[in-house]
């Protein structure tokens, strides 16, 4: 039931998220969304990854979309969309086919319940090394990343 | 005690939806932003899942924080990028970007 009431949630917030012209309330919407599928991954036994999720999807990636909407403003395009919306509904359809056709069969399959939480900690280090180094390098790029977004390039610019 | 979870299996299916028609449909930068967010958000549920079915809980999540964290990055520096377009082009639209030449 309550695993119903957060899916129902998750979906509800995705909508908004796309549906509202606003793009600061679009991010408030997705930072709900990024809420509620923290508690659905804490449900799934995966209360590192939740914690995770709700810190950096919830937290950090909402504030830097505040901060990004701020300086852009709230430009909404409000002409129709280069794709036709019939042919992206038929190619949603298409691609909701195809992860029911693989995941379908997976019904049949009786999950069981957990009964202690695993760490993912010990088969991050232990076993996935390079992915640890993968991260670094990408939070490296992430650090650039924000350099660029708070740098003010028009004092540089009347410089040169 | 089984746990047959296609509640989840459906939900990420349906935000999964979400995010490609949004992907596909929209014209402003920020918005393509958000629904990669809501693309990847939908397959950190089914990595999770997928370990859980699979007996590999650890293998699932540990694939998970890293595309959390890969998909962090993705977000700053498309925002970056959406913030220098904006300086330099005055515009967040596609559409008009598209047509930019030189």
């Amino acid at each position: 039931m309550l695993n119903a009431l957060i899916a129902a949630g998750i979906i509800l917030c995705a909508i908004q998220a796309i549906r509202v012209k606003k793009l600061i309330a679009a991010a408030l919407w997705l930072a709900g969304c990024s809420a509620l599928t923290a508690l659905m991954l804490y449900l799934l036994g995966a209360p590192e990854i939740a914690v995770i999720e709700l810190s950096v999807g919830a937290g950090l990636v909402t504030v830097l979309f505040v901060f990004a909407i701020n300086i852009i403003g709230d430009e909404a395009p409000v002409r129709m969309p280069a794709i036709p919306p019939l042919v992206a509904w038929l190619l949603v359809i298409l691609s909701f086919g195809t992860l029911a056709y693989l995941n379908l069969p997976l019904l049949e399959i009786e999950v069981p319940t957990l009964v202690t939480i695993p760490m993912a900690a010990s088969s991050i280090w232990e076993d996935r090394a390079l992915d640890v180094i993968l991260q670094i390098v990408l939070i490296f790029a992430g650090v650039l990343g924000i350099i660029n977004l708070i740098s003010d390039n028009s004092s540089r610019e009347s410089k040169a | 005690m089984t746990t047959i979870p296609y509640i989840d299996m459906l939900t990420v299916m349906i935000v999964f939806g979400i995010g490609l028609y949004t992907l596909l449909i929209t014209r402003n930068l920020i918005k393509v932003v958000i629904a990669l967010q809501i693309l990847v958000k939908a397959g950190m549920i089914a990595l999770v899942l997928a370990g859980r079915i699979n007996g590999q809980v650890m293998t699932g999540q540990s694939i998970a924080l890293t595309v959390i964290v890969a998909d962090t990055i993705v977000a700053v520096i498309a925002l970056a990028l959406a913030v220098q377009v904006k300086k330099h082009h005055g515009t967040v639209d596609l559409d008009k970007l598209r047509n930019l030449k030189g």
